[in-house]
C-alpha cells in the first residue's frame, strides 16, 4: 500500500453553532486552542506512516478554522505536510487582511466560504453570524491578498426562501466570479435544533421545491460552470482544473486520512471514527496514545457499492467491469430504458435526470444484500 | 319423558334488547345454576377455548320449572344466519319475543318475528328493561300487540337486570307454548338445529327428537346427504354435558358423532335410525351458499400458510365458510373466501385477525354473480377478475331490506335506496314516531357502505336487516384499475353502469394519492373493457439526491440508500411501479367493510 494521498484535518471551533450543523463543533473554549493544534499535531506523528509521501490534498474543516488564532494557526499550518491543493474553509466573519495574507503566506491555496445566502432574513433565520456584505468583504479581501481559488458555499430550500430569493442569491454568488461553487439543499438533520424548529416546514414546501436543484444547474452551467459532482460546480477555465481534488479522493473512493476530534479516515478496507470528545482526544494524545475510536470494516462488497453510490455522483464515467459485482443487471436495464443511467463501452453514466434523481437511481442500482464478494488476492 | 310436560323455546330479540341476560335470569331461577358457577362456567369455557381452540357451546339448556322440562334452544340471532336461526325456531314449539322498552320494535325483531311465524311457533311477547327511566312499556306493548294481534295486556313486562317479573315468564312458558306432539312409536326422526365440531369427539349435533326415539350405539343415519354414524354418546345440556341411555320425541339433545368431518352432517338434515328407518325426512333442509364474496390476503407472504391453517380451523364449526385458493399479481396468494352476509364476513376477518393473529388485507366485497355467456352456457362468478368480459346477461342477488326509522328520517333513507338502485315496496307506521320501510335492493350495493351510509345518515337511529329475495338482471359493468397499464387485479369491481364512473374516478382519484411518486409518470386508470373513464397521474419525482457526502458522511449515507432501497422491497410490484401495501388497504378500506350491526 502506497499510503493515503489526501488529508483531512478537523477544527472544531465556532463562535456559535449554526442551527442546521451536525457536524462536530465547539464554541468557547478559546484556551484549548493551542492544545488541540499541538496534539493534532501528535495525532499525525503517530498516524504519519499511512499517509503517502507526496499528497495531493490537504483540507482544514471545521467548525472554523479559520477561528484559531494567529499563532495557532500558523503553527498548524507549518506542521501538516505539503500538498498540490491545501483548502482551508472560512467563515466570512473570520476573514481580515491579516488573515487572509497569512493563509496565502502559509501556502493555503484554496479558501471555502461559507457564504450560505445573501439574503439577510435568511441568514438570520440559519442562526449564520455573517451578513451579506460580510460575504462580498471576505471575499475581496482574500483576492486582494492573492487568492486564486475561493469557492462559495451556498444553501437552498431554507424555509421561507422563495425562488427569487434563490436567483437573487445565485445571481450575488456569479457576480464574485468564485473558481468554484458548492450547493446545498438545507437537510434538517434530526438531532439538529433547526430539524426541530423547522423539520415540518420543510417537509412541507419538500415538493414545491422540488425543482430548485434543476434550476440551480441550469442557472449554473448556463454560466459556464461545470457541474461535476451533484452538489458542486466548477468554474470553466482553459488551462485550469477548478474542481475540488480532496473532495474527488472521496468519490473517486481514494483512501484518505482524517485528523482531529470527529474526523473520519478509510484505509486499506478499514474506516474508522475519532471519538467526537474534546477532554477524551487530548488525554489521550498527551500521552501519546491513539484517541478512542469507532472502526467499521469495509468488506469488498461494501467498498464497491460506495464505489457506485460515490462515483455516480460525479460527471465522469464508472468502469463497468470494476463495479460488476455491486450492479443490479435488471435495474440496470430498467434505468437505462427510463433514460437515466446511460451505458457505453463499458462505462457507466448518470444522464442529466439520472443525477437529479441520483439518490433513488443508485439505490435502486446497487445490489444490497448479495453475499460478499470474496476479495481478490 | 311425558310429552305433555315438554316445552321447547326460544328467545329472539334484537341485538342488545337482554336476550342473553333473561336466559342468564332463567338458568339462574331455575337452580340450572348458581350465580357463582355461571361465572366459573363462562371461565371453565374460556379455559378449554384456550387449551383446545373450541368449546363445546350449550346450544339447547333444559331445566325444570314446576313438574316440567324447559328445553331453552340458542339462536345465532342474525340474518346471516337466517338459515340456522329458522332452524332452531323449527325445534320449538314457541318462542319468547323480547323487545327492548326504551328502544320498541327493531328490524332485527320484525325479521325474528316473522321467522317464528313462519315456522308456526307460539309468540309470547316479553318487554325488557322496564327499570330504565326512558322505558316506555305502554307505547311498546301497543307496537308489539299491532305486529303480532293480540292485546297489549297479553305482553309481558320485566327487567331482565334486576329479575323482576321473570318468574311469570317461565308460567307464560308453560301456560302458553304448547306441548310437542311427536309420535313416540313412528320411526325415529331427528332435526339437526345446530351443530359444533370437538377435535377429540368429532360433530356434535344438536338435535331435537320429532319421533321415536334414539339410544345409545344405535346405528343412525343424516338422510339428506347419506351419512351413517354410531353415536358415541347421546344427551342434553343441563347445562353442562349430561350424557343419557335415550332420547325420546319431543325432547332436545346432542349427539356425539364421531365424524371427522362438518361437511357430512349439515343443519337442517334429519336423522333417522338405519335399522328402522323414517320414510321421509323432515321438511326444510336446503344447502346454504354464500353470497358475499372477498379476496383474503396475508400483508406478509410468508403467513400464507398460517392463513390457510386458520381457515382450515374455522371451517371445522361453520360450514357455511367457503374459500379457495387465489392468485393475485398485486397481492400474492390468499384465498378467494365465501361469507354468507357482510356479518358472517366481519366474523371470520375479526376471528383470523385476533383468534390467529393474522395481518389481513381484504378486497373489496363482491357478491355472487349467475352470468350467461354467449355460449349460453351459465356460470357462478365470485371473483371480479373472473367475470367474462363477452357475455350475454349477469344476473345479480336482490334482497328485501326492512329499515326502521323514526319518521323524520325517511327522507334520507329513501334517497339513500334510491341512490342504491332500491325499488320501493312499501311503508309502515309501527307507531306515531316510527316506521318502517320496505325495498327491494341489490344485495351487491349493500356489501359496499350501505350499513355505514344508513348510520350516518340517520344519526345512528336506524335498524337494518335483509332477506335474499333471489336473482335479477342487471346492467352490470366490470371496471378495472390500471396502474402504469398494469391491471391491478384486487381491485377489479363489478358495478351497476350508472356508478362505474363516479367509482371509477373516485378510486384513481384515491390511489393517486396513496402511490408515492416514481422515477417516472405513473398513469392510474379505471377501465371498462378497454374503455378508460378516469385517468389520473403521479408525477415523476425530479429530484432525489443525497444533499451532500464527503468522507465524514459515506456510511451514514450508504446506509440510507439501503434503507431506501429495502423500504421499496415492502411493496408490491404492478409492472414496473412498487406501491405500497398501504395504498391497496386504503383504496380497499374506504370501500370495503359493510359495519357490523
Amino acid at each position: 500500500m502506497s499510503g493515503a494521498r489526501h488529508l483531512y484535518v478537523h477544527i472544531p471551533f465556532c463562535v456559535s453553532r449554526c442551527d442546521y450543523c451536525d457536524f462536530v463543533s465547539l464554541t468557547g473554549q478559546r484556551d484549548q486552542q493551542a492544545r488541540y493544534v499541538e496534539v493534532l499535531l501528535a495525532e499525525l506523528e503517530l498516524e504519519r506512516e499511512l499517509l503517502a509521501p507526496e499528497l495531493d490534498s490537504v483540507y482544514l474543516g471545521g467548525g472554523t478554522p479559520t477561528l484559531l488564532e494567529a499563532a495557532a494557526l500558523r503553527c498548524l499550518l507549518d506542521g501538516l505536510p505539503a500538498a498540490a491543493e491545501l483548502t482551508v474553509e472560512a467563515n466570512p466573519e473570520t476573514v481580515t487582511p491579516e488573515l487572509a495574507g497569512a493563509l496565502v503566506e502559509a501556502g493555503v491555496n484554496r479558501v471555502s466560504l461559507g457564504a450560505q445566502s445573501f439574503q439577510p432574513r435568511l441568514l438570520e433565520l440559519l442562526g449564520r453570524r455573517a451578513g451579506p456584505d460580510d460575504v462580498r468583504r471576505a471575499f475581496r479581501l482574500l483576492r486582494e491578498a492573492g487568492m486564486e481559488n475561493i469557492s462559495l458555499d451556498l444553501l437552498y430550500g431554507i424555509p421561507g426562501q422563495s425562488r427569487r430569493d434563490l436567483n437573487a442569491d445565485l445571481g450575488a454568488a456569479l457576480t464574485l466570479a468564485p473558481e468554484h461553487l458548492s450547493c446545498y439543499e438545507l437537510e434538517a438533520k434530526s438531532g439538529t435544533r433547526f430539524a426541530h424548529e423547522h423539520g415540518a416546514e420543510l417537509a412541507a414546501q419538500s415538493e414545491a421545491l422540488e425543482d430548485h436543484l434543476e434550476h440551480v444547474v441550469e442557472r449554473l452551467t448556463g454560466s459556464g460552470y461545470r457541474w461535476y459532482e451533484t452538489a458542486n460546480f466548477a468554474r470553466g477555465e482553459p488551462g485550469r482544473d477548478l474542481r475540488s481534488f480532496h473532495n474527488l479522493g472521496y468519490w473517486r473512493g481514494h483512501d484518505y486520512l482524517g485528523i482531529g476530534i470527529g474526523a473520519v479516515s478509510t484505509l486499506s478496507g478499514c474506516r474508522w471514527k475519532n471519538a467526537p470528545s474534546l477532554p477524551h482526544y487530548l488525554e489521550a494524545l498527551e500521552r501519546k496514545a491513539r484517541p478512542p475510536r469507532e472502526t467499521e470494516a469495509l468488506d469488498e462488497a461494501t467498498k464497491l457499492r460506495e464505489r457506485v453510490m460515490l462515483g455516480l455522483r460525479l460527471d465522469e464515467p464508472v468502469e463497468i467491469a470494476e463495479v460488476e459485482a455491486a450492479l443490479d443487471r435488471d435495474a440496470l436495464a430498467r434505468l437505462s430504458d427510463l433514460g437515466l443511467v446511460l451505458v457505453e463501452g463499458g462505462m457507466l453514466t448518470l444522464s442529466s435526470r439520472g443525477r437529479m434523481l441520483g439518490g433513488a437511481v443508485s439505490a435502486e442500482l446497487i445490489v444490497w444484500d448479495a453475499e460478499p464478494v470474496l476479495a481478490g488476492t | 319423558m311425558d310429552q305433555s310436560k315438554i316445552r321447547n323455546f326460544s328467545i329472539i330479540a334484537h341485538i342488545d334488547h337482554g336476550k342473553s341476560t333473561l336466559a342468564d335470569r332463567i338458568l339462574e331461577l331455575t337452580h340450572a345454576v348458581s350465580k357463582r358457577e355461571m361465572r366459573e362456567q363462562v371461565l371453565d369455557s374460556m379455559e378449554l377455548e384456550r387449551e383446545r381452540g373450541i368449546t363445546i357451546k350449550a346450544q339447547a339448556v333444559r331445566v325444570q320449572w314446576k313438574g316440567h322440562e324447559l328445553n331453552l334452544i340458542d339462536t345465532p340471532g342474525h340474518v346471516d344466519f337466517s338459515y340456522e336461526v329458522s332452524r332452531s325456531l323449527q325445534a320449538c314449539e314457541g318462542a319468547l319475543l323480547v323487545v327492548d322498552a326504551a328502544q320498541g320494535i327493531e328490524a332485527q325483531t320484525l325479521a325474528n318475528a316473522y321467522l317464528a311465524i313462519e315456522n308456526d311457533l307460539e309468540i309470547v311477547p316479553v318487554l325488557n328493561k322496564i327499570d330504565l327511566p326512558q322505558a316506555d312499556p305502554e307505547g311498546t306493548a301497543i307496537e308489539v300487540s299491532h305486529l303480532l294481534g293480540g292485546a297489549p295486556e297479553q305482553v309481558l313486562a320485566i327487567s331482565a337486570k334486576t329479575g323482576q317479573g321473570v318468574e311469570p315468564v317461565l308460567d307464560a312458558v308453560i301456560e302458553r307454548i304448547p306441548a310437542p306432539t311427536g309420535d313416540l312409536d313412528a320411526p325415529a326422526r331427528a332435526l339437526v338445529f345446530d351443530s359444533s365440531y370437538d377435535q377429540y369427539r368429532g360433530v356434535v349435533a344438536f338435535v331435537r327428537m320429532i319421533d321415536g326415539s334414539f339410544s345409545r350405539r344405535q346405528a343412525l343415519k343424516a338422510m339428506a346427504l347419506g351419512t351413517e354414524f354410531e353415536p358415541e354418546e347421546i344427551g342434553f345440556f343441563g347445562p353442562g354435558m349430561r350424557p343419557v341411555e335415550t332420547l325420546g320425541a319431543g325432547e332436545v339433545g346432542y349427539l356425539v358423532t364421531g365424524l371427522k368431518d362438518v361437511a357430512r352432517l349439515r343443519v337442517g338434515d334429519t336423522i333417522t335410525t338405519v335399522a328402522g328407518p323414517a320414510s321421509a325426512p323432515l321438511p326444510g333442509y336446503k344447502e346454504v351458499k354464500p353470497m358475499v364474496f372477498a379476496g383474503l390476503f396475508p400483508t406478509e407472504s410468508d403467513a400464507y400458510p398460517e392463513l390457510r391453517e386458520a381457515l382450515e380451523k374455522l371451517k371445522l364449526n361453520d360450514a357455511a365458510l367457503l374459500y379457495e385458493p387465489e392468485t393475485s399479481q398485486a397481492l400474492g396468494f390468499g384465498f378467494r373466501c365465501g361469507f354468507l352476509g357482510l356479518l358472517h364476513m366481519e366474523i371470520v376477518r375479526e376471528r383470523l385477525e385476533r383468534e390467529f393473529d393474522l395481518d389481513l388485507l381484504v378486497t373489496a366485497p363482491n357478491v355472487a354473480y349467475r352470468v350467461k355467456t354467449l355460449g349460453g352456457a351459465e356460470l357462478e362468478v365470485h371473483n371480479p377478475a373472473e367475470m367474462p368480459d363477452e357475455r350475454e346477461e349477469v344476473l345479480e342477488p336482490y334482497i328485501k331490506a326492512t329499515v326502521i326509522v323514526p319518521k323524520d328520517f325517511v327522507g334520507s333513507v329513501m334517497e339513500l335506496c334510491n341512490e342504491r338502485r332500491g325499488r320501493f315496496d312499501h311503508m309502515e307506521y309501527l307507531s306515531e314516531q316510527r316506521v318502517m320501510l320496505i325495498y327491494e335492493l341489490p344485495l351487491g350495493e349493500i356489501v359496499l357502505d350501505f350499513y355505514d351510509q344508513l348510520k350516518s345518515r340517520t344519526r345512528g337511529y336506524a335498524s337494518f336487516d335483509y332477506d335474499l329475495s333471489g336473482f335479477r338482471p342487471g346492467e352490470l359493468v366490470r371496471v378495472d384499475i390500471l396502474v402504469g397499464g398494469e391491471p391491478v387485479d384486487a381491485l377489479s369491481l363489478i358495478l351497476h353502469k350508472d356508478r362505474a364512473y363516479d367509482t371509477g374516478r373516485l378510486l384513481v382519484e384515491r390511489l393517486r394519492k396513496e402511490i408515492p411518486r416514481q422515477m417516472f409518470d405513473v398513469p392510474i386508470q379505471a377501465a371498462i373493457g378497454s374503455r378508460v373513464i378516469a385517468r389520473e397521474t403521479v408525477k415523476a419525482k425530479r429530484k432525489d439526491v443525497l444533499a451532500k457526502c464527503y468522507g465524514g458522511d459515506i456510511s451514514r449515507k450508504r446506509k440510507l440508500l439501503e434503507k431506501q432501497k429495502k423500504g421499496k422491497k415492502r411493496m408490491k410490484q404492478v409492472g414496473s411501479v412498487e406501491v405500497p401495501q398501504e395504498a391497496f388497504l386504503a383504496v380497499l378500506k374506504l370501500d370495503g367493510g359493510g359495519g357490523k350491526k
